[in-house]
């Protein structure tokens, strides 16, 4: 499934290496894994924090359902890689109490989908618990896993849950998609005070990256609540996170034959969202498409839109179009899926709507 | 319920533990060093070299087919009947007079608030409120059995808990009063409380939810290897949560030194016990069901219930294990201000339980029979309550309101730049309508 997924996507050359500062402990740009990168990241802040632990449904001798947590068992032992029963409210109700008392939880779900069993401890107690206290108790919890559709699984394992845990303030929402992002976002949220989700994306756990020297440092952290501008352009803003950053960077490539430049931001954060940027954005291009994988009504390209609508109005040359996933239960079946998940092909189409060019 | 009871561990059911225990020196190194003893470290990802023949050997088997059914119930300990008398004297704590008279003072000290917060709520002065009517001795009677170090995790009917522990009325009817001194900095509905002085956990409104987060506690206590524990209370149809589960299950198989202290108060709302669950009550669910040793108590016995909470917090801090403990009483109280009881259950029955169960008087007439009380030392006592009571709303309710910025405050550790757009526009809007809201009120 990667492989045929590596070929459909059309992995675009990441060129950060333009920018690398010279330091002594890396020496070379690296080309890893998404897993890998997480992997490292996890592993990294288990070494540095003894209060970081990792808890989850397998994740200890089976090194996690997609391998995220390869060798750390092995490495740190059962009392920080720990499995657990199968049982979402309860593990996250361990991981909120363990933070209360003082530990730095990075809890896995084996998807985001069988968070929904748990969604009352994130909800209601992570995000709720330093408010509620009077800014006395902290909750540092990392809440990870697979989110979004990863193909061939159905309605109730394939949604995005980026615009649900975005609209809970007290959370904090990273939405990461390269290599690098998936570095210094995970190890900012294992650092921060606050219960961060890590919306990860299964599709993206083989996808290859490459690391500049800067981001394998051990401390290279990513500010959460910034977006990147992944490609500059002028004539249309297309903003998106996660994995369909790639399709959008792919619909750049294809638009930029068409004599159309267009500008990629990766949102990095749901939450905080990086208004700024995109306004800056739009305020240069004058156009605006969003793209994501989740549903339409109240998608985080909703709240973008009206963002945009409050903050640069008058900047506005064409209406804004939303690209996101169908607005049903994901189908099965190969042809209906494809149907219903965000194509580069949409993305393309859109932008040209919203340039008024006619192809 | 007062049936002669044999030794008191004797009670605590004891499930084969050792059967998880595998194998735990072969792992890497510990890294908090003081867990390291043989049966405190858990063990869920030690790899098994043999096949593991044990449940063989936790059972037999047997050619008779037989359908099982519930013939015998965990006994209920007590030791105190109402008249103060203890039955078995070696098992009397013997605490001094001026430690039974704090006891009894503070009991009656809740009870006595109970009254008038709870009238002070029909008054429409406070929004809402909840009594511990008839359960005081639970209160007491456990947390005299705690160490400050223990942390606590409650439902919301604790109150006494928190007054045994340094938790003062003015700190009680701040926060009911939400004025500028309330510690939760007015975030949180009445009798919804936190603080660090006494080690309570601030509680959450959605049933059963301190439970798994109990478990979580005392698995950063063990992990740390402090000789503490947590204790999370809870009522019996808060057992009824799947969260009930959850945590039962974690705390068995991660070998959590956690105290789960259910109050079986016959009431849940207006839901009785004999509707909440089929079987052997809560305590019926922990030794075959969880594999964790479990006490029945009678919660309006203090001596039974101090008793039994402190060889639970032995266990549980001594062997790294979890305890279940369920105290049998009666919620002599509505459920909350929210609530009538009058609809769903006789004054008869509410009465049996005041006049011939009352944990209060219970003690009363063990004090009474040591000679270390008079009516004139209650009468006492019962003005001096009061007079706390009404001097703190008063002062409470003429306290500032809290700060308007303390909207903004905490939602994360820093400010993030949605809450400073937010504050910015309030700033403004008062700039531009001072005399429209009542500023002078609230604190700065």
């Amino acid at each position: 499934m990667f492989t045929l997924l590596l070929k459909k996507l059309n992995q675009p050359a990441l060129n950060s290496t333009s920018k690398w500062v010279a330091r002594s402990f890396s020496t070379a740009p690296k080309e890893v894994t998404v897993r890998e990168a997480i992997n490292s990241a996890l592993d990294e802040e288990l070494a540095r924090d003894q209060r970081v632990y990792v808890m989850g449904e397998e994740v200890a001798q089976y090194n996690g359902a997609y391998k995220i947590t390869k060798g750390l068992f092995e490495k740190y032992g059962a009392d920080r890689i720990i499995d657990t029963p199968i049982t979402e409210a309860g593990f996250a109700g361990i991981g909120v109490g363990s933070a209360m008392a003082g530990l730095r939880p990075v809890v896995e779900f084996m998807t985001w989908n069988f968070a929904m069993q748990a969604i009352d401890h994130i909800v209601n107690s992570s995000a709720k618990t330093h408010y509620m206290s009077g800014g006395k108790v902290f909750n540092p919890i990392v809440w990870r896993g697979p989110n979004g559709p990863p193909t061939s699984v159905g309605a109730q394992h394939s949604q995005c849950f980026a615009a649900w845990y975005g609209n809970v303030p007290g959370l904090k929402v990273i939405v990461p998609w390269s290599a690098e992002d998936h570095r210094g976002l995970l190890k900012s949220a294992i650092r921060d005070d606050n219960p961060v989700v890590c919306l990860e994306s299964e599709l993206l756990y083989n996808y290859k990256f490459t690391l500049s020297p800067e981001s394998q440092d051990k401390d290279f952290l990513i500010p959460i609540g910034k977006a990147k501008v992944e490609r500059q352009g002028t004539d249309i803003t297309i903003v998106s996170f996660s994995r369909i950053v790639s399709n959008c960077l792919e619909a750049a490539e294809i638009l930029a034959k068409e004599g159309i430049s267009a500008e990629v931001i990766n949102l990095r954060s749901i939450r905080p969202l990086d208004v700024e940027t995109i306004v800056k954005s739009v305020q240069k291009t004058n156009r605006l498409v969003t793209a994501e994988e989740g549903w339409p009504q109240h998608g985080v390209g909703s709240e973008i839109a009206a963002q945009v609508v409050e903050n640069a109005f008058d900047y506005l040359d064409a209406p804004i179009e939303r690209i996101t996933g169908a607005d049903v239960p994901m189908p099965y079946a190969k042809n209906l899926e494809d149907a219903a998940m965000v194509q580069v092909q949409n993305i393309v189409n859109a932008c040209r709507r919203v340039c008024y060019r006619k192809k | 319920m007062n049936q002669s009871i044999k030794v008191l561990s004797n009670l605590v059911k004891s499930s084969n533990t050792s059967r998880s225990l595998i194998n735990a020196g072969s792992r890497r190194s510990v890294l908090f060093k003081t867990l390291n003893t043989n049966n405190t470290v858990r063990n869920f990802s030690t790899k098994q070299s043999k096949i593991d023949k044990d449940d063989e050997k936790t059972f037999d088997y047997t050619d008779k087919l037989v359908v099982q059914k519930l013939e015998t119930y965990i006994p209920c300990y007590t030791i105190m009947n109402q008249d103060g008398i203890v039955s078995k004297p070696e098992q009397d704590p013997n605490f001094s007079q001026e430690v039974v008279t704090k006891m009894y003072k503070t009991m009656v000290l809740l009870n006595t608030m109970d009254s008038i917060l709870y009238d002070v709520q029909r008054q429409g002065r406070i929004s809402f409120y909840m009594t511990s009517f008839g359960e005081e001795a639970i209160h007491i009677g456990s947390a005299s059995a705690l160490d400050m170090g223990d942390t606590i995790f409650a439902q919301y009917r604790e109150t006494g808990v928190f007054l045994w522990r340094g938790f003062t009325v003015d700190d009680i009817v701040n926060q009911c009063c939400t004025n500028d001194l309330d510690d939760g900095k007015g975030r949180q509905m009445p009798m919804h409380f936190g603080s660090k002085k006494i080690n309570l956990q601030t509680i959450s409104s959605p049933l059963t939810t301190q439970l798994p987060q109990a478990v979580g506690s005392s698995y950063a206590q063990k992990l740390a290897g402090e000789k503490n524990c947590t204790i999370v209370y809870f009522g019996e149809g808060a057992a009824s949560e799947g969260d009930f589960h959850a945590a039962m299950n974690f705390a068995a198989t991660l070998s959590t030194p956690t105290i789960f202290f259910c109050r079986n108060n016959k009431w849940a709302i207006s839901t009785p016990s004999k509707e909440q669950y089929k079987g052997d009550g809560i305590a019926g669910r922990g030794p075959n069901g969880y594999g964790i040793r479990t006490i029945r108590v009678d919660g309006n016995d203090i001596w039974a219930v101090h008793n039994v909470t402190k060889l639970a917090r032995k266990i549980a801090v001594e062997e790294q294990v979890p305890v279940l403990i369920e105290a049998m009483t009666y919620r002599v109280g509505h459920h909350s201000t929210s609530d009538d009881s009058s609809r769903y259950r006789t004054v008869e029955e509410i009465n049996y339980w005041k006049e011939t169960k009352n944990p209060i008087n219970r003690l009363k007439n063990y004090m009474v029979r040591k000679n270390w009380w008079t009516e004139d030392q209650e009468k006492a006592i019962v003005a001096e309550s009061r007079q706390l009571v009404r001097e703190s709303l008063m002062k409470a309710e003429k306290r500032k309101k809290p700060a308007l910025s303390e909207i903004f405050n905490d939602v994360y550790s820093e400010l993030t730049p949605n809450l400073i757009e937010q504050q910015k526009e309030l700033e403004e809007h008062l700039k531009l309508y001072p005399d429209e809201y009542p500023i002078d009120q609230y604190a700065k």
